[in-house]
């Protein structure tokens, strides 16, 4: 049982970033814009955010109002992931460059700026920004009394609890409900499928693509810092290849809001199942093998193969996505 | 002289990079007229009504709305004029709903949330009042291309123009729909709407205009009353020269069949079901087989089968008695099989060749034109003067002329060219004239003629019914990939056609 509810914890708290990130391709996807910076954007959006928590580690404010810190954190994440998208819609609305290599040049640039910016400030060799303790939810920060030895609800809840899953939640139902219950959403999708009929009804195609790529990269940086909770061991200038997984997850998810929540936590089982292969009892350890959990380790990104074989076929991905508009061309 | 002009566009001149599309064109729209927009391909309708719908900026000339000076800027400043605008292809969302598509860009919200159920209401009350029969809840992508272009209609009346600009609204639709939308025209003009009509088709503006201003390479030739004009006059104020409506032919006795196509079926590549449906039929020396039908009905892939640009998921092609289902294009092409495709951007040219490596693009490798892999430039230099002088190809520097700044009508002539040079058994043309001028028209229709004439069997792919009259021996209509009925052109009319092509009709078998 403690099994069960540790692999269920464990799973929302991968699931999160993943889903975060996801709906921010969607968004910068449906405006019309390709977004295969999301791993930049992660990037860049943890760094920012750990910079702030450590500050406000250093500080002592950190421990006076832990979720206060984290909370003002993950708005660093996003702001910052948001300035770093900008740089994706300068080249690809504006300089109607081509949106893949625009996205792959961040996604060189953000880990190297990483790796630079956290020797600046933490001095050279120092690789790692270390996530100070607080910044956990537990019992007492609902000023509930600790309970003695394991129990099923306490690991389930408490264990891996983090401010940016209820947060998650939150951007989730609002993501759902923007996409397709409000006139920007209407508009966005329309820039993004046919941005042609968009301008001819007095849409301003370049504005809804910019809010389309901004939009992602406020989830992708918080996004970011849900993932370096989630791995646990600090901030390494990497996500881990999140941004390519989420990327996965949103096709996967046809583009819609609800799927993606649902693929979000298919791949971040896998992932569970891979980092805790080997305190999982009922997965077979093929005897014989020399060191099995590197099959386990590499499980979520063969299902990610596997799983887009069979459903990229029947996707919906957003027509014009891709494709830089010009107004002249009609 | 009171006239009760609505909108007055006058001396208006657009210049392009190195071309003055409009120049000095004056066009005044009577309060409740249908104003008809005459011109050939490249006249500068398309440009004028651009400067009107806000998305160009004229260099010269102004714009009045009843007689005060405004300024058209972009598309929500000819809104706020009362000016919509059916485009050509149509602007709609296709995975949006009918409502969706219409009340984009002027939705009803409450605190930034879609309010659709006063839209409906308003919709629902529009369509019936003007018999614009639509399924508000339908995804654009299920439903007709007739339907389509009544809800680009809706999107004008939802937003309460008044002045409505269709441009080539015809193109896409039946002869039954065209009827239908005439009526549809007229309706407006009783309730007060002034409508502008964009085409090139002369039996329409003299059905249902009230008045004609003819454009000519970019410039204003005038305006008519079409009560005190004719079908010739228009033409040649459009042309700038006597036209013949009708291609003379010879009569000529069918001989051997070159084609012969039995139960096909084409995969489609833009959905699941097969495009082309068990469609068996013959092409004869001398006769000129057409297929007629609307666009999108299984024609583009039957061509891609009989050509090797899609590979059949069944039944067979034979050409002179040898199966060619799966051969090689090159090898169709030894045995004489001349393609000028639809797209000739795409399958008939390499935009960025030069003029003459286009003209040997399919017989660089016989022996006269190469030497061990080398290509005798000089060969090619006089094998492409001479196609150039011999079918009037014009280009800026002729050979080397870089085939994507040529004019389409000059680009159509020289796939001509190629194609009919080769001396083919089989002449396959699809849409040979499409957005082509009237001059270039008459001239490829005379082409296809002669070959015909010389004994070659020509299978014609063609969407404009008075080219299909026109031209062809024996019509064959297809309809969702079938081929659903037979024709001889002198004893059946174009409405008979346009039943079959619509799908109400279809003969028991069709055999050819």
């Amino acid at each position: 049982m403690m099994i069960l509810a540790n692999i269920i914890s464990l799973t929302i708290m991968f699931a999160v970033p993943l889903l975060l990130v996801a709906l921010g391709g969607m968004f910068s996807e449906h405006s019309g814009v390709i977004n295969i910076a999301l791993e930049g954007m992660m990037i860049v959006g943890a760094l920012f955010a750990c910079f702030t928590l450590q500050a406000f580690d250093q500080s002592g404010f950190g421990k006076m109002h832990p979720q206060v810190s984290v909370f003002i954190a993950i708005l660093v994440a996003g702001v910052s992931g948001m300035i770093f998208s900008l740089l994706l819609g300068f080249a690809a609305i504006n300089l109607k460059a081509d949106q893949t290599i625009g996205g792959t040049a961040l996604n060189q640039f953000a880990p190297a700026f990483a790796v630079v910016m956290t020797w600046a400030i933490q001095g050279q060799g120092l690789t790692t920004i270390s996530i100070p303790n607080w910044v956990r939810i537990t019992r007492e920060t609902f000023g509930l009394a600790p309970v003695d030895g394991p129990s099923f609800l306490n690991s389930l809840i408490f264990k891996y609890f983090y401010l940016t899953t209820p947060v998650a939640v939150v951007l989730f139902i609002v993501s759902a409900v923007v996409l397709y219950k409000t006139r920007f959403g209407l508009r966005l999708r329309a820039c993004g499928e046919h941005p042609q009929a968009a301008d001819s009804v007095g849409i301003n195609v370049y504005k809804m693509r910019y809010a389309g790529v901004l939009i992602s990269g406020f989830l992708g940086g918080v996004g970011g810092l849900a993932y370096t909770f989630a791995a646990g061991s600090g901030f390494n200038s990497t996500v881990g290849g999140y941004g390519f997984l989420a990327l996965a997850v949103m096709i996967f998810g046809n583009w819609k809001p609800l799927p993606i929540l649902a693929s979000s936590f298919f791949f971040a089982l896998f992932k569970v199942i891979a980092a805790y292969s080997s305190s999982l009892p009922f997965l077979p350890t093929f005897s014989g093998v020399k060191d099995i959990s590197n099959f386990y380790q590499m499980l979520p990104y063969i299902v990610t193969m596997i799983v887009l074989i069979f459903t990229s076929k029947n996707s919906q991905a957003p027509k014009a996505e891709g494709i830089p508009y010009d107004k002249g061309s009609r | 002289m009171a006239e009760d002009f609505v909108i007055e566009m006058l001396h208006i001149t657009k210049v392009f990079p190195g071309i003055k599309a409009n120049d000095d064109i004056t066009l005044q729209l009577r309060r409740g007229e249908i104003h008809a927009l005459l011109g050939e391909n490249g006249a500068g309708k398309s440009t004028l009504m651009s400067v009107l719908f806000g998305l160009y900026q004229p260099e010269q000339g102004v714009i009045k709305k009843n007689g005060e000076e405004v300024r058209v800027r972009d598309p929500n400043d000819a809104n706020r004029l009362g000016i919509g605008m059916v485009h050509q292809h149509f602007k709609l969302v296709e995975c949006f709903s009918v409502l969706d598509n219409i009340i984009l860009g002027v939705e009803d919200t409450h605190y930034g949330f879609l309010q659709k159920a006063e839209a409906r209401k308003k919709v629902v009350a529009l369509s019936e009042k003007y018999g614009l029969r639509v399924d508000p809840d339908a995804l654009v992508s299920d439903i007709s291309v007739g339907m389509q272009q009544r809800v680009e209609i809706l999107k004008m009346l939802y937003r309460d123009n008044d002045i409505l600009i269709f441009d080539e609204p015809t193109a896409v639709l039946t002869p039954q729909e065209i009827e239908e939308l005439m009526e549809i025209m007229r309706g407006f003009k009783k309730e007060g709407k002034s409508i502008l009509f964009i085409t090139h088709k002369l039996n329409e503006i003299m059905a249902v205009a009230d008045r004609c201003t003819v454009l000519r390479k970019g410039r204003y030739m005038g305006t008519v009353d079409i009560a005190d004009t004719t079908k010739e006059e228009l033409s040649r104020l459009m042309v700038g020269h006597d036209v013949r409506f009708a291609v003379e032919k010879k009569p000529q006795v069918p001989g051997e069949a070159v084609l012969d196509v039995q139960h096909l079926v084409v995969p489609s590549r833009v959905h699941k079901k097969d495009a082309v449906r068990d469609v068996s039929f013959s092409v004869r020396r001398g006769e000129i087989v057409c297929v007629a039908g609307i666009e999108g009905n299984g024609q583009s892939e039957l061509i891609f089968g009989l050509t090797g640009l899609e590979k059949p998921a069944s039944g067979s092609v034979s050409l002179l008695g040898k199966d060619v289902t799966n051969a090689r294009i090159r090898d169709r092409s030894k045995l004489g099989m001349s393609h000028i495709p639809e797209d000739r951007h795409k399958h008939g040219l390499v935009l960025d060749f030069s003029l003459e490596d286009n003209l040997v693009l399919q017989r660089y490798w016989q022996p006269e034109f190469q030497n061990r892999g080398f290509i005798k430039r000089g060969e090619v230099r006089t094998y492409a003067e001479r196609l150039i002088d011999q079918y009037d190809v014009r280009s800026g520097q002729g050979p080397v002329t870089v085939a994507r700044s040529m004019s389409g009508g000059n680009q159509q002539k020289a796939i001509i060219a190629r194609e009919v040079d080769k001396d083919p058994n089989l002449l396959i043309a699809v849409q040979p004239t499409r957005g082509l001028d009237v001059g270039a028209i008459e001239y490829i229709h005379k082409q296809i003629v002669a070959e015909r004439d010389q004994g070659k069997a020509v299978l014609l792919v063609s969407l404009e019914l008075d080219e299909v009259m026109n031209l062809s021996d024996r019509i064959l209509v297809m309809y969702e990939g079938e081929i659903v009925g037979e024709f001889d052109p002198k004893k059946t009319t174009v409405e008979e056609l346009g039943l079959y092509m619509a799908g109400a009709k279809k003969q028991g078998e069709a055999k050819a």
